[in-house]
C-alpha cells in the first residue's frame, strides 16, 4: 500500500552556535548574521518519511513550510534528499504568530493538500523549544498524535506501529491512520542529499523566487517538477482573525538581555601552586572529599 | 460548580507515586495561589489511584479531581486530553500547569489548542502581575508572568495571555522547589465519571509494549558536578571530565552544545531543556554560559569556571575562576586531588 506523507518542516536561525554579535543593543535578534538551517528534529522526520517511502513503493513524500519566501531552501533540501515535492506557506499575515497561529495556518494548508496518511515533523524547532506545533496540528484536524518517535516501524491496515522515546524508557504504540507523528532527535539521522536529486532539482523555485529572476521563468515552466508551491493565507482559506499576532492567544511582554549580577569571582591562576590549594580548601572546608 | 477560576496543576504518576516535577508545581501553585486568593486544585488520571490524595493535600491543595480508569493508564494522548478539556470548560481554571515531561509536553498543546488559551512551554520562573497592552493601553490585572529564556537561551521573555483562559504553563523537573503546606491540610475530592469527560473513540491509539528504562546517569542526586561546554573542544577532552568525576565522585553533566557536539548523551544535559541541579559544587569547564545553561545550575552552592575566555559570562556567577585550557587544567587537579585527599 503506497502512503501520502506530508513533512512540516521549519527553517530556523542556527541558535546553536550563536557569536557576540546576535543581539542588537536594543536587545532584538540580529537575524541577519544567523544562518538559517533546516531545523535539525524536522530532518530526522523527514529521514522516516524517506524510509517509508522505501517500505511502501509508490509513496509520495510532500514537505510542508511555513515562513518568509525563502523558505523555499527547505523544500529544495528536501527534495535533494528524495522529497516528491514541496509547498512554501507565506503570508504576512502569519507574521507574529505564536505557536497556536502556527498550528491554525498549517492545519489550513494540510486541509488543501487534503489526501495524507501520515503527518510527520521533528518533535520541536531549536528556535523555540516549544514542542507545540506537532500536538495542536493534530487537535485542529482532530487526529490522533504520536510524540517523541524514534522510529516509526510499519504503516499497514491502516495502521502505524511506532517506537517512542520517553524519560521512563521506551514504548511502542500502535495507532490508526491519518495521524500526526512527531519525531525525537534520538531517531536515525537524515540521509545526505542523492547527487542525482541535486541535479534534478538545483533550479527548482518558488513563484516568488521565479518572479524575482524573469530569467528562469522559461526554462521552469518548461519543468513542471520544478515547480514549488507557495500558499498565501487567502489560497488555504484561512481566517485572519485565527492568524498572526490576532490569533495569538500569548504575547510577549518583556524581552530581557541576559545580564548576571556578578559575584565577587576568586581568580586562581593557572599553575600548580594555586590549583593545589584551590583543592586544599575545597578539601579542608568538605566540598570534595 | 461553585468554586470557579482557581488553579489547577494536572499531576502525572507512576507506580503509585506523584510525580515529583507535580508536587513542585502543586508548590509553586499555592503560593500564587495565595497572592491570586483563589484555590489549589489537583486532577489526576490514572488506575489505581486509591489514597492519592493522601501524597497531594498536604502541598495546600483544596480539591482534587480523580478520574480512575484502568483505561487511562498508561497515559494517551487522547483521553487525558479530552478528560482536562471537558473538566476546563467546566471548571473554567485561570491558571493550569503541568510538568514539561513527554505527558506533559505531549498533553498541554493538545488541550491548549482546543480551547484556544495560551500555552508556554518550559517556563523557569512563574509570577503574578499586571500588564498593559502597549497599543490598546487596557490594564490587565493580575496575570500569570511565564517567564523563560527564548531563542536558544539568548534572551528571557516574559509571556502573558492577556484574554484567554486558562493561561497555560509547563515547568520542567526540578526548577520550582518543592515544599509541603501543612501535613494536615485536608480538602475536597471529587471523582469524575471518566465516561462523561472521555469519548470511547479516544482509546484508539493502543500501547503494545512498554519497556522501562531507568536513567543511569542521577545528575539530580549528584552533590559534585563536572559539566562541559563546546569549550572543551573535543570528544578526547571530554574523556578529561570523566576522569575528574570519577576522581571525586562526581556526575558528568554538559551544555546543550556539547550534547549538540556529540561529546555526551543527551540524558546528561543541564539547563532550560535538560535537567536543573542544585550541587554543593559545580565544576563548569569550557562553558561559556548561555542563559539557558545558567537556569539549570545557578543555584549551586559552589561554581567553578574553567575556560581560556576571561571573558565568558558565566564567569560573573562563578565563585573561583580559573583561566586556562580544559587539557592543563583538569589533569593538575586530578593530581592535588588524589595527592591531598585521604
Amino acid at each position: 500500500m503506497s502512503l501520502n506523507i506530508i513533512v512540516l518542516a521549519k527553517q530556523v536561525p542556527d541558535t546553536r552556535n550563536v557569536g557576540k554579535d546576535a543581539m542588537k543593543e536594543d536587545g532584538t535578534i540580529n537575524r541577519a548574521v544567523l544562518p538559517a538551517i533546516f531545523n535539525p528534529e524536522d530532518l530526522n522526520a523527514l529521514e522516516q518519511a524517506l524510509k517509508l517511502k522505501e517500505m511502501y513503493p509508490g509513496s509520495k513524500v510532500t514537505l510542508l513550510t511555513m515562513g518568509p519566501g525563502r523558505a523555499a531552501e527547505i523544500v529544495r533540501e528536501g527534495l535533494y534528499r528524495g522529497a516528491d515535492g514541496g509547498i512554501v506557506l507565506s503570508d504576512r499575515a502569519f507574521a507574529g504568530s505564536d505557536t497556536l497561529a502556527t498550528s491554525y495556518a498549517l492545519s489550513a494548508a494540510v486541509r488543501k493538500i487534503g489526501d495524507f496518511d501520515i503527518i510527520v515533523g521533528g518533535r520541536q524547532a531549536i528556535d523555540g523549544d516549544t514542542a507545540q506545533v506537532g500536538p495542536q496540528i493534530a487537535e485542529k484536524l482532530n487526529l490522533p498524535q504520536v510524540t517523541y518517535a524514534e522510529e516509526i516501524i510499519s504503516a499497514e491496515d491502516g495502521k502505524v506501529v511506532v517506537k517512542r522515546r520517553i524519560e521512563s524508557g521506551v514504548e511502542t504504540v500502535k495507532a490508526p491512520m491519518p495521524l500526526v507523528v512527531t519525531v525525537n532527535g534520538s531517531a536515525a539521522p537524515c540521509r545526505p542529499r542523492n547527487a542525482k536529486a541535486l541535479q534534478k532539482y538545483k533550479y527548482a523555485a518558488a513563484p516568488s523566487e521565479v518572479a524575482a529572476d524573469e530569467s528562469r521563468k522559461e526554462f521552469i515552466s518548461k519543468r513542471p517538477y520544478l515547480g514549488i508551491g507557495e500558499w498565501s493565507a487567502m489560497d488555504v482559506e484561512a481566517d485572519l482573525s485565527q492568524c498572526g499576532l490576532a490569533g495569538s492567544p500569548t504575547k510577549v511582554k518583556a524581552i530581557e538581555n541576559v545580564v548576571f549580577t556578578a559575584k565577587e569571582a576568586r581568580n586562581i591562576e593557572n599553575n600548580d601552586v594555586e590549583l593545589e590549594g584551590l583543592i586544599k580548601e575545597l578539601i579542608a572546608n568538605h566540598t570534595i572529599g | 460548580m461553585a468554586n470557579q477560576n482557581n488553579l489547577i496543576v494536572y499531576c502525572e504518576f507512576e507506580d503509585g507515586k506523584v510525580a515529583d516535577v507535580s508536587l513542585e508545581l502543586l508548590t509553586k501553585g499555592r503560593q500564587l495561589a495565595d497572592k491570586l486568593g483563589v484555590k489549589l486544585e489537583a486532577v489526576v488520571a490514572g488506575d489505581d489511584l486509591k489514597d492519592i490524595e493522601k501524597q497531594i493535600f498536604p502541598y495546600g491543595v483544596d480539591t482534587i479531581y480523580k478520574a480512575e480508569d484502568k483505561r487511562l493508564y498508561p497515559y494517551t494522548s487522547l483521553p487525558h486530553s479530552s478528560l482536562l478539556i471537558n473538566l476546563f470548560r467546566e471548571i473554567k481554571p485561570q491558571i493550569a500547569f503541568m510538568g514539561a515531561t513527554s505527558i506533559g509536553r505531549d498533553l498541554g498543546p493538545r488541550v491548549s489548542s482546543c480551547l484556544h488559551s495560551g500555552l508556554t512551554a518550559d517556563c523557569t520562573s512563574l509570577e503574578i502581575g499586571d500588564h498593559t497592552d502597549p497599543k490598546t493601553g487596557e490594564e490587565y490585572k493580575n496575570l500569570l508572568y511565564q517567564i523563560r529564556p527564548a531563542f536558544g537561551g539568548n534572551i528571557v521573555a516574559t509571556i502573558v495571555n492577556p484574554e484567554c483562559r486558562p493561561q497555560m504553563a509547563t515547568v520542567r523537573e526540578g526548577v520550582m522547589k518543592r515544599e509541603v503546606r501543612d501535613s494536615n491540610y485536608k480538602g475536597e475530592v471529587v471523582n469524575l465519571d471518566v465516561n462523561k469527560y472521555v469519548n470511547p473513540e479516544d482509546f484508539c491509539v493502543e500501547i503494545i509494549d512498554r519497556h522501562v528504562e531507568k536513567s543511569k546517569v542521577n545528575l539530580k542526586g549528584s552533590p559534585i558536578i563536572v559539566a562541559g561546554g563546546y569549550g572543551v573542544g573535543s570528544k578526547e577532552n571530554f574523556d578529561l571530565l570523566y576522569q575528574l568525576a570519577e576522581t571525586l565522585g562526581a556526575e558528568v553533566g554538559a551544555s546543550r552544545a556539547a550534547v549538540d557536539a556529540g561529546w555526551a548523551d543527551h540524558d546528561r544535559q543541564i539547563g532550560q531543556t535538560g535537567v536543573t541541579v542544585r550541587p554543593k559544587l559545580y565544576i563548569a569547564c569550557g562553558i561559556s554560559g548561555q542563559i539557558q545553561h545558567i537556569a539549570g545550575m545557578q543555584e549551586s552552592s559552589i561554581i567553578i569556571s574553567v575556560n581560556s575566555d576571561p571573558n565568558a559570562p558565566i564567569n560573573a556567577i562563578a565563585d573561583y575562576v580559573i583561566t586556562g585550557k580544559i587539557e592543563d587544567v583538569l589533569p593538575k587537579l586530578i593530581k592535588y586531588y588524589k595527592k591531598n585527599s585521604k
